[in-house]
């Protein structure tokens, strides 16, 4: 079995944003770190590689030279066997393309189960996988809080509105990782020296031989939202009620 | 002029709300760049969400029912919304950001070979769509070049629409050939029980965070109970099996805004905020006076919330006689 696994480099949304002059991205020291997400699909692909016998796990990675540090420290560290980097500027592809270039990826590697991050906490748009797996005409099982992978099917619980669902999707298909679906690994010394000798494919985009490279929604500007100011401080339950039935009328 | 597809959601039947936020946006979008907007109801036995629709001014309401849609693979439902949008010539398809539109939506825009805005809460003259971006720390304006476009919307961003009379013709979308089904099946749906009002729904919330640790039901359900409130959680306290996944609120998880949201234990880490910084009055009770969520509340008690809440709620249920 062979399992693709997304490292995408994010930049951190704890982290002081500073708007371009251009207004249309981020600048400054931004602070990088790999998607969470992606830390829970690398240890969901582990996990299934350790309890399956000849996986080989892929970890792609889309961005500069420096994407190439979260791909070989984030997931060939922790034990991913290898890592292929595809050059692009973050802020001139969208979901889209990113989808189709995983497209690329996955008609080079076949895969058979595609498992991404459910969103990236930069863009916030919670779409490649699922465009992913209408490019494939693959199944899909989203937002996966359980993976469980026997006789080329897997058995996902998903974490939806109302509660969690099950879904049997038959191999290959495309799963992206929720928060809970694991507790990701740190990656050992031994795992970091390993990283560096391990296979690492760098390619440009039109490597993929990709129909289309262009993009389908671009962002224009960005803006700060109008922040919240602090209220008052109340001293005792009391004062509060008091202040929630008078001032505020809100009981 | 443009045809709106709004992909109506309903549980086992039941119309919900956020279709109606969901239609709110199509009605701007219709007024700023002029058309009209039929709805599409997918699923098996939904006759009565197509006569729950009838008095909100679409074109008509397209019903697609089949066994096979009865529960939303995306396969299926990405398909079919997108076979329906193709028969009627709709150039736009929105549907609410809910985990089934993120989980349909993309699937159908690749079908139509459209652009996606994920998570819209406006739009400017120029056709630009604003979406929140780094856990709503800015708000990117994205536009779509494509000539099909489709849009999931922000439900708490929009006041849901009222209905202005008249009906709609109610179409049936024969949609059984082909169904993207064969490799997917549906085996159970463990659902959260509850007579409370649905989170995305409600007009106060009682959030919940790890500090509340096993008493998370004991402190915010009889406070919950005395306001009609919905229950939400930070993720930390649904990550240590606190509470439901169904209750997370923040930018992976559900986005509120109701009238009143009380923050009780909850430190306000971004990403928890991204999902309740819009309600109307934040009401936060933590020990830690220093904690950011005390950045954001209009009411603040440094407190311990075991002993602030339940008097909260004697006081509450006192004044309601």
């Amino acid at each position: 079995m062979k399992i693709l696994v997304s490292a995408k480099r994010v930049s951190d949304p704890n982290a002081k944003l500073a708007i371009a002059k251009d207004g249309k991205w981020i600048e400054g020291d931004v602070e990088y770190i790999l998607n969470h997400f992606c830390e829970n699909a690398i240890e969901c692909a582990l996990q299934i590689a350790e309890a399956n016998d000849g996986t080989e796990t892929v970890a792609v990675g889309i961005g500069d030279d420096e994407t190439a540090r979260f791909i070989r420290q984030g997931a060939l560290a922790r034990g991913i066997d290898r890592g292929i980097l595809v050059s692009a500027e973050e802020e001139t592809i969208d979901s889209d393309l990113i989808a189709r270039i995983y497209q690329g990826i996955v008609h080079r590697e076949k895969p058979d189960i595609v498992l991404l991050g459910k969103q990236a906490i930069d863009g916030d748009s919670n779409q490649v996988g699922q465009l992913l797996a209408e490019y494939l005409g693959w199944p899909q099982a989203t937002f996966a809080s359980k993976v469980e992978v026997s006789g080329g099917k897997a058995i996902v619980t998903r974490e939806v509105d109302g509660g969690l669902e099950t879904l049997e999707v038959t191999l290959p298909a495309v799963i992206t990782a929720d928060l809970r679906l694991n507790e990701p690994r740190f990656a050992s010394l031994a795992g970091i020296m390993k990283a560096k000798k391990k296979p690492f494919d760098e390619l440009e985009i039109d490597d993929l031989d990709l129909e289309d490279t262009a993009t389908k929604v671009q962002v224009v500007g960005l803006t700060t939202p109008s922040g919240r100011k602090a209220g008052v401080m109340v001293k005792d339950v009391e004062e509060l009620v008091q202040k929630l039935r008078s001032e505020a009328r809100a009981i | 002029m443009s045809k709106v597809l709004i992909l109506a959601e309903h549980d086992k039947g039941a119309l919900k709300k956020v279709t109606l936020n969901t239609l709110a946006f199509a009605r701007q979008y219709v007024a700023k760049f002029g058309g009209s907007y039929d709805f599409a109801v997918l699923g098996h036995n939904v006759g009565a969400v197509a006569t729950a629709l009838q008095g909100f001014g679409a074109g008509a309401i397209h019903v697609a029912d089949h066994a096979d849609l009865a529960h939303p693979i995306a396969s299926a439902w990405g398909k079919v919304l997108a076979d329906l949008a193709k028969s009627i010539g709709a150039d736009v398809v929105v549907g609410p950001a809910s985990t089934t539109g993120k989980d349909v939506l993309p699937r159908t825009a690749v079908r139509l070979s459209a652009g996606m805005a994920s998570d819209i809460i406006g739009m400017t003259d120029t056709g630009a769509f604003s979406r929140p971006m780094w856990a709503g720390n800015l708000t990117g304006n994205v536009k779509i070049s494509t000539a099909n476009k489709v849009i999931s919307v922000r439900a708490s961003a929009f006041d849901a629409a009222e209905a202005t009379g008249g009906s709609s013709p109610i179409q049936p979308f024969a949609s059984d050939a082909g169904l993207a089904t064969a490799r997917v099946k549906f085996v159970s749906f463990d659902g959260v029980q509850s007579t409370r009002p649905d989170l995305a729904e409600a007009a106060v919330v009682v959030a919940g965070g790890r500090g509340l640790k096993d008493r998370f039901g004991a402190i915010t359900e009889p406070l919950a109970d005395v306001l009609g409130a919905a229950i939400g959680a930070s993720r930390a306290a649904v990550d240590d099996g606190f509470a439901p996944n169904d209750y997370q609120i923040g930018q992976t998880g559900k986005v509120v805004a109701p009238q009143l949201y009380f923050a009780i234990a909850i430190s306000g880490a971004v990403q928890h905020l991204a999902g309740m910084k819009n309600s109307k009055v934040i009401v936060a009770i933590n020990k830690n006076a220093d904690e950011p969520i005390f950045k954001v509340a209009d009411y603040g008690l440094v407190a311990d919330a075991f002993v602030a809440v339940p008097e909260l709620t004697a006081q509450i249920k006192a004044l309601r006689g």
